[in-house]
């Protein structure tokens, strides 16, 4: 106790050029003014591409004027919620929008795991190193290319689908047009691209487990798959639970980019997400706080579901976001 | 008794191999078909592709389709948007990642927690499409190069990548014996952080320039003028809206041969827009493996 005294005022003796006044953080921050200096560009950055829209989302309560800007135009309240909870759009946009995510959920958020667990189990490391490239690759496909090759593929004129139904004897089949098909042609292109990706930390939680464990299972003469249920599946599990958290609040987002691209004219009643109408009525049909509205309350939505979720986590496992 | 049971385990543990081996077979196949099948159309004669005989190897082999790439000033100028977009983009993405994780990584750092706070939140929270637009809009940069660089400046993501990746590997102590023989903050981020942290770099201009090459919606809702447009809006004009413009067709009077071609230019157009990632890729798997590890560490 007494030695701190002693160097405390060593130190304010060797500091005694500096003002006296300047005690803790404010000499800490003047010790390292460089690093703050660092810090204010990409903090403006984060303030005005961030946090500005985020203030700026009171349109959604507001009459939106472009002259008068955020916050001079008139209060409405809710008027733009309950116009699009009233609106005959509302039940089918939460209803695509819930059946894309869900779907993407219930098939993509699996698939990597499959395959890491198949990747897992093979000693041929020449085979798992082709594999894990190949799976790998379409990650960096772009989603407008994506979206081309999907479309060209279902062509019912030159796709090699249509090519595979016609050996099958069946009639050309014009996919894209196909309401019912949306959902699933959005999933499994999705899955396609994503798999190899997603199943790199799954790889790496599964080189993380303990070797012991193989062995005690090995003594006890467990098989190949009672080791993949009772030790790589627990081993994944923290990864697997953070990964579903994330995938959860995002529930509400599903792909705007690649929906957009793959709409046309026939598939719209199934296609329609909350996120392309935003940006159709927002920025193509210049109904600014109306479309603001729609965005926030998915926002919210999103937001609740993501702490929820992380809640739930929390409640019933070790892992959790925060 | 014990031995039957042996014997009777390690067949199925085979079986179990063999449907591992199977089940990866078929995902192989699934995933590497798709893309043969794109690089052989592209590399085959117009009348090859609209009749359907391409199915594994080019047939009849032309470069028809990337002639008719090449001789298109349209999707030339978007070659070198996207040129300039990413390279500029990316050396404006990781110096702004650098200068905002660098600080953030040091536990001396004051403010360190509130500022972190704040990055979280941009995660999961947003104003929402209208609002950002708005936000840009005022700016007066619509219609403006700057429209592709600055509203993506910085990704909350990689800066926590890049965070992680400082507190991991740079020794507290190297700083402090820095900072005793006089040198500044600056000179040790940038004489001895920097030169140190060549991997988190590496994997930060490899995921920047793979998001600005194939970046398109920033440049949907930002962008008017045809001459600024990157490749990716091209690509969307050409391959999914169908738009081509007739002045780059050969021969306009034969309409067999030029739906043909525009069928054979969509293959080549997607093998070219793809090259300039997939050349980058046995060095970009690694890498990207890295930095999706380093991310997953902090969850």
């Amino acid at each position: 106790m007494q030695s701190t005294g002693v160097l405390e005022a060593k130190k304010k003796r060797a500091d005694s050029s500096k003002p006296l006044l300047m005690k803790g953080p404010a000499k800490k921050m003047k010790r390292h003014w460089q690093l703050y200096l660092l810090i204010l560009l990409p903090l403006a950055y984060i303030i005005i591409f961030k946090y500005i829209p985020m203030y700026g989302a009171q349109i959604a309560f507001r009459d939106f004027s472009p002259v008068r800007g955020f916050t001079g135009s008139e209060w409405v309240g809710l008027k733009n919620f309950s116009d699009f909870f009233n609106s005959p759009n509302f039940w089918i946009l939460i209803k695509n929008t819930l059946i894309i995510s869900l779907y993407s959920l219930a098939v993509g958020f699996p698939a990597p795991i499959i395959l890491a667990l198949a990747l897992n189990e093979i000693r041929s490391m020449r085979f798992k190193k082709v594999v894990q490239m190949v799976t790998f690759a379409p990650y960096f496909i772009s989603t407008v290319v994506m979206v081309s090759m999907i479309i060209l593929f279902l062509s019912p004129r030159l796709g090699f689908v249509d090519l595979i139904v016609r050996m099958l004897g069946m009639e050309s089949i014009n996919f894209m047009g196909i309401p019912s098909y949306f959902s699933s042609i959005f999933v499994l292109s999705n899955v396609w691209q994503g798999i190899g990706y997603g199943a790199v930390i799954y790889l790496a939680a599964l080189a993380g487990v303990n070797s012991e464990l193989y062995e005690a299972a090995k003594v006890d003469g467990a098989s190949r798959f009672q080791k993949v249920i009772n030790i790589d599946i627990p081993g994944i599990m923290p990864a697997a639970i953070i990964l579903l958290i994330l995938n959860v609040g995002q529930i509400m987002n599903v792909g705007f980019e690649k929906i957009y691209l793959m709409q046309n004219p026939l598939n719209t009643s199934t296609s329609e997400v909350i996120s392309t109408y935003v940006y159709k009525i927002g920025l193509l049909g210049a109904n600014f706080s109306f479309s603001a509205a729609v965005d926030l309350f998915n926002s919210v939505i999103n937001l609740i579901l993501l702490l929820s979720v992380n809640y739930f986590a929390r409640r019933v496992s070790d892992s959790s976001l925060w | 008794m014990n031995k039957s049971i042996a014997i009777r385990e390690s067949l199925g543990d085979r079986l179990f191999l063999f449907l591992v081996y199977a089940f990866l077979a078929v995902v192989l196949i699934i995933v590497l078909y798709p893309l043969i099948y794109i690089v052989s159309s592209s590399f085959s004669s117009p009348r090859a592709v609209i009749s359907g005989k391409v199915w594994l190897f080019p047939v009849e082999p032309s470069l028809a389709g990337y002639k008719a790439i090449f001789s298109n000033p349209q999707i030339l100028t978007g070659y070198a948007n996207s040129l300039f977009y990413t390279f500029f983009g990316v050396l404006i993405n990781v110096s702004m990642t650098v200068m905002l994780a660098y600080p953030l990584s040091k536990s001396t750092f004051y403010g360190r927690g509130f500022i972190m706070l704040l990055l979280v939140i941009t995660m999961m929270f947003s104003g929402g499409l209208i609002p950002y637009y708005l936000t840009v809009k005022s700016l007066g940069i619509l219609d403006t190069r700057w429209a592709m660089l600055l509203p993506g400046a910085l990704a909350v993501w990689q800066v926590i990548i890049a965070r992680t990746f400082f507190q991991s590997t740079i020794p507290k102590e190297l700083g402090e014996a820095s900072e005793l023989d006089g040198c500044s903050d600056f000179g040790f981020l940038w004489r001895i952080v920097l030169p140190l942290s060549k991997p988190i770099l590496a994997v930060l201009v490899l995921m920047y320039a793979v998001g600005h090459w194939n970046a398109y919606f920033d440049a949907l809702i930002f962008l008017k003028s045809q001459e600024l447009f990157p490749l990716q809006i091209i690509l969307r004009n050409i391959l999914i809206l169908n738009s081509i413009d007739a002045s780059m067709m050969v021969d306009a009077n034969q309409m067999a041969a030029m739906q043909g071609l525009r069928d054979l230019l969509k293959f080549s157009l997607i093998v070219v827009a793809t090259l300039p990632v997939l050349a980058l890729y046995p060095f970009v798997q690694k890498y990207f493996v890295q930095g999706i590890m380093i991310g997953s560490l902090k969850g």
